[in-house]
């Protein structure tokens, strides 16, 4: 006597990103805290000392935000225009900021105005920062050049003006105070050596470059432009290692992880992608609700900070450990090891008579169903809520077997409007997915054949007929697109390939079939 | 052409054993079953075939015991006789000559020396129209007895075995057919004549499939097409008989039976569920579901323990009372067709071919007896008639076994449903283990399916799937993903001028593969995929493509529909040779240069082996068999065969099996390879009292050996030892010195006597034997004792050493000598 072979579920490849060490990484941050700035936050910048604060430019101000605290510990507000670019010093003390009005300043974090201001640029100064030294100042401007001040002086020490376009960006070299490196909208990024008057290296970015990254090594220059992100090799004279193109809008800002394992790149496309710096294979995806104009992580990847145009900033903070684990212990409650070993550890004596128990074989609730042959209470079991919405494959795949023994007839009939109701919310739900789609077309035939005398009665059903046919309809419209857009391919591909190729006309006719279909359907549903 | 004499067509195993009901014997050991022309008898504990009763010169129709003797058994054959076989031992006792072919043979215990037969009524055997017969047989010592005295029962009967039925003591009979049961009092001469209505409100059909009466009590059960069983009762009144109506079955009962006591009826059908009915208590039954396929038999063996069932797919099951499943005798499984061609598994080497719906059987020709099924589509069986199943349509192994690819369809209505599921073999499981579904590999149904030859280990072997959608797609093992293991993607998708791709084949290195599009040979490289070539020839689409073997790798041989053989050379990509022959199979040897053409002529078969680089064929034989053959496959031989003719040297190597239009499997065998099984039968000696296993097999000759010696070796020790330790134990305890003094002693002489034993022995033999005469009585005794223990001893550890053995068999001896000393003081 064989046993029940339960109904067979079928695996449907799984849609969506696939579970990796980097996906659960990323995912472990607490829902994000957004706080409303007066404009759009242009730049986010962390103290590179504990306790880790962060400016935030936006706008007039510039405002810094502890760690875990969502109002700011302190605000300058002392600019007469934008201001740009809020970076702090190696050692926290000391703040720079760019403005529209020309002017570069310096704030003592502690303190409220300006320790130093800094004149001579003619235009927005849109980048500036410290070098390694602590002592000088990088700034970079729309009037095409770049300066080198000195803080104690407050005195201009040098002016490069090779770039042709606006300076966007820019970063100074953390490991030797003579070095800096200016990314233009002339689409070029400059390396400048203080100790001489001209850049010394130039690379051409081929786009307007809107944001430069070094690697902690300085040995790789990233850097950002259009849709671009391209990584330079400085050790080679600045040859090209790669180039990513994976977002569809301007790259705006750049940002490496705790150790410099994961490249982060935001974009106006509203996406922030996470690269292995390895292969430069985007490893996860973060989405956010407006155009992205700024983005910093803080040391560890404690957090993520995201500044939008929409002018609210993002904040993402990491799940504690303990967090993280309460989630899965839940989860994981199972019966002790004793309970399993109970009775199996027993080595029977020589003389004993081993009476086999015999394994009970445990059932889903739909199979024990289909055993006895009870067709509608199995279609039931499997269109119980939880079944329906989590797993309805399930439920597929009992339509199926139902279908395959010939009784799916008698299963859906002599239902009330309840139960009806139930059946056509699920066909509703699923029946234009494409995994679903071939299975799914069979009861929705069946239903309209068995229930057209009652189309009418009933204000529910006729409801939910209407939303079926809303949907085949826009279906349709979209299998029509579809098929149009195919036709544009194969002439393309006809047109490009050289003459032995295989012209694959496969998928059009699965389109083509499923139209038909839809339209029988559709058809009977105005009858 | 020569006809050549020495090589036969024969028919090699997969036979039919669920042809006619089976006999248990007497004591419940031993089955019998009528399989094609021979009587099989089954071991029911092991399910082993102990013998093969073998004389009937036709199908064998029928099997009861002898009700005098229950050792003896009667089979019945469409040949016109009647043979009485001691089934035990195997032996011919008697052959009556009926002269006219037997349909169905009925024995009761009551009528001694009288069978009831039926025959055809008027001596012709396609006449519809049969009667039940008395046969007397006379006693006479000779070997061939003529039966003449026949006398007319009943006439206008079914030849169905299961439509007639003897009564509770052989006092009526119970005959069906179509509408109408008939009652015939074998006393009285008189029969009672009982008609239902062709159909009933509900538009029932009433027709009796079946009957079978209650051995204590009178009351007849007969089973209907509708799926009702009638009890009949009071039936000897023409007028005033009843009957009740018991009701589960939703189509044909196909069998009844009732327990030897008659306190239960066992009822089957279709729904291959075992009903089992109270006897007066209609409402309480028990089931026994899930058995496999359709029932067509029920018996019960004479002593009750013991039921067994046959079923559609060639099995029988025995099933101890209890409602437990024993033991599953399976035959090989033909279904409706082969739609898998007959395959080798390249691992095990047993023909592989769909079996169960839903399975792939793999059965093993050199044993005759089928392996396993492999569950393909693993799916509930669903017991309807008109149901679709999904059908096991294609299989293929890969050179080393190690990948089986199978395609399962189903056809419901216009929609088709295709699944490729490939499976790995696995070593721990010894079974093949599912490792990808590819559900709609193609959109139309899979015309072939080919793995191409691995040339060395590394190389990853590459599936090629042909179908009626116009292309043919290359399967590759892709690499092993992150968390899961390797499994299997689509490499290549191939279509030449939308046509239809028939058949693939790679070439024996594996670097080219053939498609044929209709009337269009094209080759790849299935390294890159290119085409590389296209064969012309003359029109007519290409039915089988083969590529030649080992020397003839460079030839590619084809058959098209406009009756052609032909074979192209790949170097100079032109047609070699053709000739016109209407040929149904081409198939190559795999392990020589051979190839194999069936050819169909006037309603017949021919066969030409032939080598693609010779014109001349090697072998041909005229008229194989009537019918077309469609499937046919080369088997290894597990050893080379050692032929020195010329015309037999093809199959040397391999085997040639083929199933015929009505599907018998049959094969081609050498003068020599039949000598050779004729003298190996001979030497299967059996010792009757044990069932036959393989593992008596090898035991059993060594034990026989061990037991003869056994009491001259065991007398000598066994005496002296225990007079002394008579004398020890039977002096009082108090006159004795202390234990630790007699201890040592003791031990003592019992390891001298260990080590001169052998000597001893061997000299002692001689005048032992004659003075053993007298002793006999108690050495009996002893070995008695010892049995047991040697048998276990040896079952646990059957390979020890000559010496572990004879070390083993010394200490065994005095051990029981003074256990024996000690027990009876």
């Amino acid at each position: 006597m064989a046993s029940f072979k339960p109904t067979k579920i079928h695996v449907y490849p799984k849609l969506g990103e696939k579970v990796t060490q980097d996906t659960l990484y990323w995912k472990n941050y607490k829902a994000p805290i957004q706080i409303k700035q007066f404009g759009a936050v242009s730049n986010v910048a962390f103290s590179p000392v504990a306790p880790y604060n962060f400016a935030v430019t936006a706008f007039t101000r510039i405002h810094i935000y502890g760690p875990f605290s969502q109002e700011p510990i302190k605000s300058f507000t002392r600019f007469k225009d934008t201001a740009y670019s809020g970076r702090f010093r190696s050692d926290g003390q000391l703040l720079v900021a760019g403005c529209e009005d020309s002017v570069v300043r310096l704030f003592d974090v502690g303190g409220k105005t300006a320790l130093r201001m800094f004149k001579g640029h003619t235009k927005a100064v849109h980048l500036t920062d410290f070098t390694s030294d602590r002592y000088q100042i990088v700034t970079g401007s729309d009037d095409y050049s770049c300066r080198l001040w000195d803080i104690p002086n407050a005195t201009e020490l040098n002016t490069y003006r090779e770039h042709t376009d606006y300076i966007r960006c820019g970063v100074t070299s953390k490991l030797n105070r003579d070095l800096f490196i200016t990314g233009s909208y002339d689409h070029t990024v400059k390396l400048f050596d203080v100790r001489t008057d001209k850049s010394v290296m130039t690379m051409d970015h081929e786009q307007p470059v809107e944001s430069l990254l070094l690697y902690p090594s300085e040995g790789l220059l990233v850097s950002a432009g259009g849709r671009f992100v391209k990584v330079w090799d400085l050790l080679k004279q600045g040859q090209p290692l790669v180039s990513l193109r994976n977002h569809h809008k301007t790259v705006t800002c750049l940002c490496l992880s705790k150790n410099g394992e994961r490249l982060l790149s935001a974009s106006l496309d509203r996406h922030v992608k996470v690269y292995n710096t390895t292969n430069y294979k985007v490893v996860h995806n973060f989405d956010y609700p407006a155009s992205i104009l700024s983005l910093a992580l803080a040391p560890y990847d404690e957090s993520i900070v995201v500044g939008m145009t929409n002018s609210v900033l993002s904040i993402k903070h990491k799940k504690s450990p303990s967090e993280s684990k309460d989630s899965t212990s839940q989860q994981r409650r199972r019966p002790s090891y004793r309970m399993f070993v109970k009775g199996k550890n027993y080595i029977p004596k020589q003389d004993d008579f081993l009476v086999g128990k015999q394994v009970k074989e445990h059932l889903a609730k739909h199979d024990k169903q289909l055993k006895k042959f009870n067709v509608s209470k199995a279609l039931d079991t499997a269109l119980e809520s939880w079944t329906r919405r989590r797993k309805p494959e399930v439920t597929v795949a009992v339509i199926k077997e139902l279908n395959r023994r010939g009784t799916l007839k008698n299963a859906l009939a002599g239902r009330d409007e309840q139960e009806l109701s139930r059946i056509l919310n699920f066909l509703i739900g699923n029946l234009v997915d494409a995994r679903f789609t071939l299975v799914l077309v069979t009861p929705a035939e069946m239903i309209l054949d068995i229930y057209r005398s009652i189309i009418g009665q009933s204000p529910v059903i006729d409801r939910q007929l209407l939303r079926l046919h809303e949907l085949l309809e826009r279906e349709l419209d979209y299998q029509r697109e579809l098929l149009e857009v195919l036709g544009m391919l194969d002439t393309l591909f006809a047109s490009s390939l050289p003459r032995n190729a295989v012209e694959c006309s496969g998928i059009s006719g699965l389109v083509l079939r499923f139209v038909e279909r839809e339209q029988c359907s559709e058809t009977e549903i105005y009858q | 052409m020569v006809e050549h004499a020495d090589i036969r067509v024969v028919h090699r195993g997969g036979s039919k054993i669920n042809f006619r009901a089976p006999v248990i014997s007497d004591d419940s050991r031993l089955l019998l079953c009528a399989s094609g022309e021979c009587v099989k008898v089954y071991s029911t504990s092991t399910e082993e075939c102990v013998h093969h009763l073998r004389a009937h010169t036709d199908v064998v129709t029928g099997v009861v015991l002898r009700p005098s003797n229950h050792l003896q058994v009667y089979s019945c054959s469409m040949d016109g006789t009647i043979r009485l076989w001691d089934f035990t031992d195997a032996i011919l006792i008697k052959t009556y000559v009926i002269g006219q072919p037997i349909y169905s043979i009925y024995a009761s215990a009551q009528h001694n020396g009288v069978l009831f037969i039926t025959i055809p009524m008027l001596n012709d055997k396609t006449s519809e129209m049969f009667h039940l017969v008395a046969v007397h047989l006379q006693q006479s010592t000779e070997q061939l007895v003529e039966a003449r005295e026949l006398s007319v029962v009943i006439s206008h009967v079914s030849s169905n075995p299961a439509a007639i039925a003897f009564g509770r003591a052989g006092e009526y009979l119970a005959s069906t057919k179509g509408l109408q049961l008939e009652v015939f009092f074998l006393k009285k001469q008189k029969s009672n004549r009982f008609s239902l209505k062709e159909e009933n409100k509900k538009g029932r059909k009433n027709t009796f499939s079946c009957v079978t009466c209650h051995p204590t009590d009178d009351c007849i059960a007969t089973g209907h097409e509708d799926g009702q069983i009638r009890l009949w009762r009071n039936f000897s009144h023409k007028k005033e008989y009843t009957y009740s109506t018991l009701h589960w079955h939703h189509t044909t009962v196909g069998s009844l039976c009732f327990t030897p006591e008659g306190t239960n009826l066992l009822s089957g059908g279709v729904e291959s569920v075992l009903v089992q009915w109270r006897y007066n208590q209609d409402t309480q039954r028990d089931f026994l579901p899930r058995l496999g396929a359709a029932i067509t038999h029920v018996t019960v063996s004479p002593d009750g323990t013991l039921f067994t069932t046959t079923h559609s797919d060639n099995k029988i099951t025995i099933i101890r009372s209890g409602a437990k499943v024993s033991a599953v005798i399976q035959g090989l499984v033909k279904g409706e067709s082969i739609e898998t061609d007959l395959l080798i598994d390249p691992r095990s080497k047993a023909l592989v071919m769909n079996g169960k719906p839903g399975h792939l059987q793999f059965y093993s020709l050199q044993r005759d007896k089928l392996m396993y099924n492999l569950d393909i589509v693993q799916q509930e069986y669903i017991y309807q008639s008109d149901l679709q199943q999904f059908e096991v349509v294609k299989a293929a192994f890969n050179s080393s076994g190690n990948w089986l690819a199978t395609v399962e369809r189903e056809q419901k209505d216009a929609e088709l449903e295709l699944n490729l599921k490939l499976w790995a073999f696995d070593d721990q499981t010894q079974s093949f283990v599912l490792n990808t579904t590819i559900s709609a590999p193609h959109e139309n149904r899979i015309t072939a399916l080919c793995f191409s030859p691995a040339t060395d280990s590394q190389t990853t072997t590459v599936l090629v799937s042909s179908s009626k959608d116009g292309h043919f797609k290359a399967w590759q093992l892709a690499a092993h993903t992150e968390d899961e293991g390797p499994c299997w993607s689509c490499d290549f998708v191939g279509a030449y001028h939308g046509l239809v791709p028939s058949c693939c084949c790679f070439s024996a290195d594996g670097s080219l593969l053939a498609v044929s599009f209709q009337e269009v040979v094209t080759v790849w490289s299935s390294a890159s995929w290119e085409l590389l070539t296209t064969l012309s020839q003359p029109p007519g689409d290409i039915r089988d493509l083969c590529f030649g073997q080992l020397s003839c790798s460079k030839y590619l041989l084809g058959t098209s529909t406009s009756n052609l053989l032909l074979c192209w050379n790949l170097l100079t990509c032109s047609l070699e040779w053709s000739t016109s022959m209407d040929i149904s199979l081409l198939l190559a040897d795999p392990l020589s240069e051979n190839m194999a053409a069936f050819c169909s002529q006037s309603g017949y078969t021919h066969l030409f082996v032939f080598k693609p680089s010779e014109p001349r064929p090697i072998f041909s034989q005229k008229a194989v068999c009537s019918g077309k053959v469609m499937r046919a496959v080369f088997a290894p031989r597990e050893e080379m065969l050692e032929s020195c003719e010329e015309s037999s040297q093809w199959l040397n190597r391999c085997q040639l099996y083929f199933l015929s239009q009505h599907m018998d499997l049959m094969t081609f065998t050498t003068k020599a390879e039949e000598d050779k099984l004729m003298d190996s039968s001979k030497q299967l000696v059996i010792d009757d009292t044990v069932a036959m296993t393989p593992f008596h097999l090898l035991l059993g000759k060594r034990r026989k050996e061990r037991e003869e010696p056994q009491p001259a070796v065991s007398s000598p020790s066994a005496q002296r030892s225990s007079s002394s330790i008579r004398e020890l134990l039977q002096t009082p305890a108090h006159v004795l010195p202390s234990t630790s003094y007699l201890c040592s002693m003791f031990v003592r002489s019992l390891l001298i006597s260990v080590t001169d034993n052998r000597e001893e022995n061997n000299e002692a033999e001689g005048e032992m034997d004659s003075e053993k005469e007298e002793e006999d009585s108690e050495e009996e005794m002893d070995t008695r004792d010892t049995r047991p223990e040697q048998v276990s001893a040896e079952s646990v550890s059957p390979a020890l050493t000559k010496a572990q053995l004879r070390e083993l068999r010394r200490l065994k001896k005095q051990d029981h000598s003074w256990l024996q000393g000690l027990l009876d003081p």
